[in-house]
C-alpha cells in the first residue's frame, strides 16, 4: 500500500516539465533557419534576464519573433485539450471521451466562426463564443447520449460522433457561403493549426488556462470516486452534482480556449490522459497536472513534425495528432469491446 | 507498483488497536416514501409507513419479494432520500439532515458495485473509504493506510491488497467492497443484497462475517436479502416488506409464519422450528 503523496506529484510534474523544456529546445532548433542549441540557450537566457542587446537580431527574430510564440500557443492548446479530455472522461464515465470525438471542439469552432461573422473586432468575443459553443454541444451530447435516464457509453459516443459530423457540415457550409470574409481557412477549423497567431494577448489566454485547470484540480479527489460509480461516490460524501458542474464548465472553458486559437485539433484529449494513466496510474490528483504538461509536450512535438516533415510545406498539426490518435482510439475501443 | 507487494504488511495492526465507533441506534418511525418518473406524474412506487428500530450489536434483515420496497427503504435509511412523512434517526439525528460527509462518517451503504472505468488496486479502492475524513485534495495519511489495512484484515482480505479489482472473484470483490465501507468507520452498516452473486459457501461466509462485525465490533448492521434461511439463522430481527408495506417486524420466530410467508412470496412453504428457536423455511409438496 503506497498512496499517492504530494511529493510524488511534484516530482513527476517536475520531470515532465524537464521533458517539455527539452521538447521546446528541439522545436526552437528545427526550421528553415539553422540555429544551434547553444545559441538557443544563450538567446533564451539573455531574453529571460532582459539583456536583449546581447542577442543577435536574427536570433531574436527566429526565437522570440517566430518560433517561441507558436510553441507557447502549442503548450496552451495541448494543456487545455488534454485536461479537458481527462475531465470529460470522468464526467461522462467514458474512457473514449475527448473534446474532438464528442463534437465539443466542432461546437466551439462553430461558435468561434459565428462570432467572427457577427462581431469580428470585439476582443475576447471569439473565446466567449467558442466557450458557449462547447458548453451547448456537450449539453446536447449528454442528453442525446442517455438511454432510459442513464448515460449509455455506446449511445453517448454515437451521439458525439453524429454531432461532430453535423457541426462540421455546418462549418463547411458557412465557410463556403462566407468565403469572402476573413474567417481563416476551413482546414484551420476542421483540423486545427497553430500557424496563425491569435489576435488576443497570450497572457490572458494563459490566465484562463490556469483558472480552468486549477478549478478542475479542486475536484480531483472527488473525480477519483466518481470514476468508481456515481452512486458510490454519493454514499462516500461526494457532492456529485457540484463536482459535475465544475468539471463541465471547466472542460468547456478549456476546449473553447484551445479551439478559439488553434481550431479543432483532434485526439489530444484522448491520447494524453491515457498515456499518463499507463505511466502514472489513474489518480486524478496526479493525472490532471500530468495530462496538462503531457498535452503540452505532445503538441510541441506534433507541431514541430507538422512544420518540418514535408518542409517547406506545412501540415496542419491536427493531421499529425489524428495520425497518432485514431489508431489509439481504435485500440482502446477494441480492448473495451473485448 | 507490483514491486511494492507486501511492503505495507507491517501497517496492519491488531484490529483492537483502533478506536472504533460504537454502533448506532437507528429509529424508523412511520417513515414513508413515494417516487414518480416526473414531478407531475402519479407515483410509480409508494412505500407505506414503516416503523422499527435497530441497536448496536444487532443484525437486522430486510426481507420481501422483488419490488416490495427493500432497496427504497435502504436508500431512505442511508439518507439519500428524505421520507415523505415520519422520521429516520441515527443516534438522535435526522439522517436526511446530516451533511454529506458527516453522513458518510456514520452510515456506509454497500450496493452492487458499478463497473470500474479504469483499473484500480484493491488497496486504492479500500482507501477511498477514508474520503469523508479528508479535506478537499488531501493526500492519504499513515493513519488512513492503517485503517484501510485493518478494514481489509477484518474481512480476511489482506492478501488481496495488491491485486487488481477486476481480477477478483465475486466473493473476493464482495469482501473488498465491504472493507471499503469499514474503512469509512461507520456505526451503521447497510447492505443491499450483498449475497446476490455468491455461491452458497460465499453467502454463509458473508453472513457469518456480518454477524461477527455486529457481535465483536459493535456495528449496527442492516442487510437486504432474499435468503430466508440465512436471515433466520444470523439475524436478530426481521423486517418483512410486501408491495411497499411493512407487514411485520420481529424476531425470525415471530415473523416466519407459514401463512404469512406463503402469501408474501406466493409459494407453497413449510416453516420448521429448529433447536435454539431459529426457524427454517422449506418448499412444500411436489412442484
Amino acid at each position: 500500500m503506497r498512496p499517492l503523496t504530494s511529493r510524488r506529484v511534484l516530482w513527476i510534474c517536475a520531470a515532465l516539465l524537464g521533458v517539455l523544456f527539452l521538447a521546446v529546445v528541439i522545436a526552437l532548433r528545427m526550421g528553415a533557419y539553422p540555429i544551434s542549441v547553444g545559441d538557443i540557450v544563450m538567446t533564451l537566457v539573455n531574453g529571460a534576464i532582459g539583456r536583449r542587446e546581447r542577442i543577435p537580431s536574427e536570433f531574436w527574430l527566429v526565437v522570440f519573433g517566430l518560433r517561441l510564440p507558436r510553441i507557447a500557443l502549442g503548450i496552451l492548446v495541448g494543456a487545455a485539450l488534454s485536461t479537458a479530455g481527462a475531465g470529460f472522461q470522468a464526467l461522462l464515465r467514458n474512457p473514449l471521451a475527448d473534446p474532438y470525438v464528442l463534437g465539443v471542439s466542432s461546437g466551439a469552432a462553430l461558435g468561434a466562426i459565428l462570432s467572427l461573422v457577427a462581431a469580428p473586432h470585439t476582443p475576447g468575443a471569439i473565446q466567449a463564443a467558442a466557450f458557449a459553443g462547447a458548453l451547448a454541444t456537450i449539453a446536447a451530447v449528454y442528453f442525446l447520449g442517455r438511454r432510459g435516464g442513464q448515460i449509455d457509453s455506446a449511445t453517448l459516443l454515437l451521439a458525439g460522433i453524429v454531432t461532430a459530423s453535423f457541426l462540421s457540415a455546418v462549418i463547411m457550409f458557412l465557410m463556403t457561403t462566407l468565403s469572402g470574409r476573413d474567417l481563416r481557412g476551413m482546414a484551420f477549423w476542421l483540423m486545427g493549426d497553430l500557424a496563425s497567431p491569435p489576435a488576443v494577448d497570450l497572457r490572458w489566454l494563459y490566465f484562463l488556462l490556469i483558472v480552468g485547470v486549477g478549478s478542475m484540480y479542486t475536484t480531483a479527489s472527488d473525480l477519483n470516486l466518481i470514476l468508481t460509480g456515481e452512486q458510490e461516490a454519493r454514499h462516500l460524501g461526494v457532492n456529485v452534482s457540484r463536482v459535475k458542474m465544475v468539471v463541465y464548465v471547466a472542460a468547456s472553458v478549456l476546449t473553447g480556449l484551445a479551439v478559439s486559437v488553434s481550431g479543432a485539433i483532434g485526439y489530444v484529449g484522448l491520447l494524453v490522459p491515457h498515456l499518463m494513466r499507463m505511466m502514472f496510474g489513474s489518480d486524478y490528483r496526479l493525472l490532471i497536472p500530468a495530462s496538462a504538461i503531457g498535452g503540452a509536450i505532445l503538441i510541441v512535438i506534433a507541431d514541430t513534425l507538422a512544420r518540418t516533415v514535408v518542409a517547406p510545406t506545412e501540415l496542419p498539426v491536427g493531421a499529425m495528432t489524428a495520425l497518432a490518435g485514431a489508431p489509439v482510439f481504435i485500440y482502446l475501443m477494441r480492448r473495451r469491446v473485448r | 507498483m507490483s514491486a511494492l507487494a507486501g511492503s505495507g504488511a507491517p501497517l496492519v495492526q491488531p484490529v483492537t488497536s483502533i478506536s472504533k465507533p460504537a454502533g448506532a441506534r437507528l429509529i424508523v418511525e412511520q417513515a414513508s416514501y413515494a417516487y414518480s418518473a416526473t414531478d407531475r406524474s402519479a407515483p410509480k412506487f409508494t412505500l407505506g409507513p414503516a416503523s422499527f428500530e435497530a441497536h448496536p450489536r444487532e443484525l437486522v434483515a430486510i426481507l420481501g419479494p422483488n419490488a416490495s420496497g427493500k432497496s427504497t427503504l435502504l436508500t431512505l435509511l442511508a439518507g439519500l432520500h428524505r421520507p415523505l412523512s415520519g422520521r429516520i434517526e441515527v443516534d438522535g439525528t435526522e439522517v436526511s439532515l446530516l451533511d454529506l460527509r458527516t453522513r458518510a462518517q456514520r452510515i456506509a451503504l454497500v450496493q452492487q458495485e458499478s463497473e470500474l472505468l479504469f483499473p484500480l488496486r484493491v488497496w486504492e479502492y479500500v482507501l477511498q473509504g477514508r474520503y469523508p475524513y479528508g479535506r478537499r485534495l488531501r493526500f492519504e495519511s499513515a493513519e488512513d493506510c492503517l485503517l484501510a489495512g485493518n478494514a481489509l484484515a477484518q474481512v480476511g482480505a489482506d492478501k488481496l491488497r495488491d491485486r487488481w479489482m477486476d481480477q477478483l472473484s465475486g466473493g473476493e470483490k464482495q469482501r473488498v467492497i465491504l472493507a471499503r465501507s469499514l474503512a469509512q468507520q461507520p456505526s451503521l452498516l447497510l447492505l443491499d443484497e450483498p449475497t446476490q452473486h455468491l455461491d452458497i459457501g460465499g453467502k454463509v461466509e458473508l453472513l457469518r462475517r456480518l454477524r461477527r462485525l455486529a457481535d465483536e465490533s459493535r456495528y449496527t448492521v442492516l442487510v437486504v436479502t432474499h435468503e430466508l434461511n440465512l436471515a433466520a439463522e444470523f439475524s436478530d430481527r426481521i423486517v418483512l416488506l410486501h408491495k411497499g408495506k411493512c407487514l411485520r417486524v420481529g424476531t425470525p420466530a415471530e415473523v416466519y409464519e407459514r401463512g404469512l410467508l406463503e402469501e408474501v412470496f406466493e409459494a407453497p412453504l413449510e416453516v420448521e422450528m429448529r433447536a435454539g428457536g431459529r426457524p427454517r423455511v422449506i418448499l412444500r409438496g411436489n412442484y
